[in-house]
């Protein structure tokens, strides 16, 4: 019998699909089976999109699929309705073999997907991961008792480290259906007898992973710690950030690209369309970075000299704010606070998202349960977060004004977000939905595997927004010669103007801001503008409009008419709060 | 024992579940993350203003929101 089972998968199987609870290490063994990076982090959701990867090669070349983490098979969000929805159609296709990716540490609930599994016609092969910190809580699996009872092969892994997963690739042809049999209604209680027959806890001590939880989640030292853990978390973006700028990438920019430059600039007669295209307009005689517009000297300055050492410096520390397993309970926390703007604390986590780039912050809304979470979520990120690259040039541009020029472009938006939201919950029918999760352990970061995730996600930032800001630049210079940013900042004098009191030029801001709200902001730095105008275009760039990466997302996510709402909201509020500050100001 | 429900548990008082007071839908999502009548449990935390509670059940924490808390009915240890 057996043989042929193993013959029969070998010539089928043409796809792997990695199925388990959320957080319990399917992405780490999906890149450890592609080698396909992929984001993963240390708590339930991380994966809200299926990614595709493959192992092997020739013959058996098989594609891999990493589907977002479902507790059953009876999908509350719309991450679950995508791992449920794969199944299903792999199952049709007969083509596939599961990988059942199960917690050891956590058997029991494990177990209650892996038997709704073992019902479907599908071949199918657990990987018992977690495997060295359940042995350090003191947990044994009888690994060989398991595989008897289930009837399909069983593999202890250690994901993060490698351990197993040869065995694993090697036990994959062994893939078989389930041959347990039970009755739906008694599923708990046959999970007991399982758990009874092949776990043994030796001893149930307090770790200091548990210690630390317990203080990070009781409000008396929860909230006071959460408020070290963000102001810190603040401050060492800001040091990292502004260290690598000043002591790396400026005098790089200064002292070796400008004279470069210069050189270039007289090649070419310093005037002329290609120039001015190349390197800006000279300042004084001189390349200035910051205001030259030149594709070569400002557009390569906004995103490596001014983003990128913000961008790492906010990775680094996001990631390991992920991967400690903190996000969860900051969640819990901040729940109630949450819940004024109709979410609930889990909303948190994209909102932190947003803070990098707005794109997958968007993403991140599909572990929120319903519809109008999920567009209060999306409207108020891009209304109200600025991305990471936007936060950096606002630093750049007002940093020199200090908590002055910070505060009231941050409390601002800070405002705005918990006032439209409040409003959006008021005025968007609907129940929120309560917080229901799962608080994962904390862990000590991997090393290795936070920078491989820095690494992915800077690799990403040179690769969607590099070019962008090239082309813009680009945009910006015949914008100018054609003589459009004129031309619609005559239209639209009356706002940009009496409303907002920005000059004409700002409009040209505006437009750009489309492609890259970082390359607006930008934009503003020749213009010369008063402290209030700086404040007041930040914001207004910040509320407007999303740039045109989010706007794609938030449209597929949303729909459009949903968009369309949404953008309404966007631009109005935008040049209610521009005006207001316009006045008081 | 008298039966109350887990919003009326202190923090660090362990019970078991009697019942769970609510539509298929929703015992089904407590289920689905153990919670279910019969299994033990321990509460490790609530928050200020009706926030949620967190629970040990097995290994795993769970977070539940305040409103969802009070439909699980449980069986206080004597302490």
């Amino acid at each position: 019998m057996k043989k042929i089972g193993k013959h029969n998968i070998n010539t089928i199987a043409k796809q792997v699909l990695l199925i388990g609870n959320p957080n319990v290490g399917k992405s780490v063994i999906f890149s450890r089976l592609t080698g396909v990076g992929v984001i993963a982090s240390n708590y339930p959701g991380t994966t809200v999109e299926f990614s595709k990867g493959f192992m092997g090669s020739g013959t058996n070349k098989m594609r891999v699929i990493d589907v977002p983490g479902s507790y059953s098979l009876n999908p509350i969000s719309p991450a679950e309705t995508v791992a449920v929805e794969m199944l299903e159609r792999s199952i049709k296709e007969k083509n596939s073999i599961i990988i059942n990716v199960v917690d050891a540490t956590n058997l029991e609930r494990n177990l209650n997907l892996t038997l709704q599994l073992l019902k479907k016609d599908i071949p199918m092969i657990v990987a018992l991961n977690l495997w060295d910190e359940a042995k350090h809580i003191g947990i044994s699996i009888d690994v060989k008792k398991l595989e008897q009872i289930l009837g399909v092969p069983v593999v202890p892994t250690v994901a993060i480290t490698g351990e197993g997963i040869k065995e694993l690739v090697k036990r994959l042809h062994e893939a078989e259906k389930g041959i347990y049999q039970y009755d739906d209604k008694e599923r708990w209680h046959e999970i007991g007898n399982i758990i009874n027959e092949v776990q043994i806890i030796k001893h149930k001590h307090h770790t200091i992973g548990e210690r630390l939880g317990d203080l990070t989640i009781h409000p008396w030292t929860g909230v006071p710690l959460a408020l070290i853990i963000l102001l810190v978390t603040f401050y060492i973006i800001r040091f990292i950030g502004e260290g690598l700028i000043s002591a790396l990438f400026e005098p790089f920019f200064e002292n070796l690209w400008a004279p470069v430059m210069m050189g270039l600039s007289r090649m070419l007669g310093s005037t002329g369309i290609i120039h001015d295209l190349l390197i800006g307009k000279l300042i004084d005689g001189g390349i200035d970075f910051g205001e030259s517009f030149g594709i070569l000297t400002t557009g390569l300055f906004v995103p490596f000299a001014a983003v990128l050492p913000y961008i790492i410096a906010f990775y680094l520390v996001l990631s390991f704010l992920e991967d400690s397993g903190y996000l969860p309970r900051l969640a819990i926390l901040l729940d109630k606070t949450m819940h004024v703007i109709g979410l609930h604390g889990l909303a948190i986590v994209p909102m932190f998202l947003a803070c990098g780039c707005n794109v997958p912050g968007i993403m991140a809304t599909r572990i929120l349960e319903t519809k109008r979470e999920r567009f209060i979520a999306a409207t108020l990120m891009s209304i109200s977060i600025p991305c990471m690259a936007q936060t950096a040039m606002i630093f750049g541009l007002l940093g020199k004004y200090g908590p002055q020029g910070l505060f009231p472009v941050f409390i601002t938006l800070a405002l705005v977000w918990l006032i439209t939201g409040n409003l959006m919950r008021v005025f968007i029918g609907g129940e929120s939905p309560e917080i229901f999760t799962e608080i994962p352990p904390y862990r000590l970061p991997y090393f290795g595997a936070l920078l491989k995730k820095v690494w992915m996600r800077i690799h990403w930032f040179f690769l969607e927004a590099v070019p962008f800001v090239l082309v813009g630049v680009f945009i910006v210079n015949i914008l100018h010669t054609t003589g459009v940013v004129s031309f619609v900042g005559r239209i639209a004098a009356p706002l940009i103007t009496r409303l907002l009191g920005l000059p004409l030029e700002a409009v040209g801001a505006l437009l750009i801001g489309f492609l890259r709200k970082d390359l607006a902001v930008g934009m503003l730095a020749p213009l010369g503008l008063s402290l209030k105008q700086l404040v007041v275009a930040s914001v207004v760039l910040t509320m407007y409009f999303p740039c045109v990466a989010t706007f794609v997302v938030i449209l597929r996510e949303l729909g459009i008419v949903d968009m369309a709402k949404a953008a309404i909201i966007m631009v109005t509020s935008a040049f209610l709060i521009g005006s207001l500050l316009n006045l008081i100001l | 024992m008298p039966h109350i429900d887990l919003t009326q548990m202190k923090a660090g008082q362990r019970g078991s579940v009697v019942a769970i007071q609510g539509g298929h839908g929703m015992r089904a999502r407590l289920e689905s993350m153990g919670i279910r009548p019969g299994v033990m449990l321990t509460k490790l935390s609530t928050q200020f203003m009706r926030g949620p509670i967190t629970v040990r059940v097995g290994t795993a924490h769970i977070a539940i929101g305040f409103g969802m808390a009070r439909r699980v009915i449980v069986t206080p240890e004597p302490e």
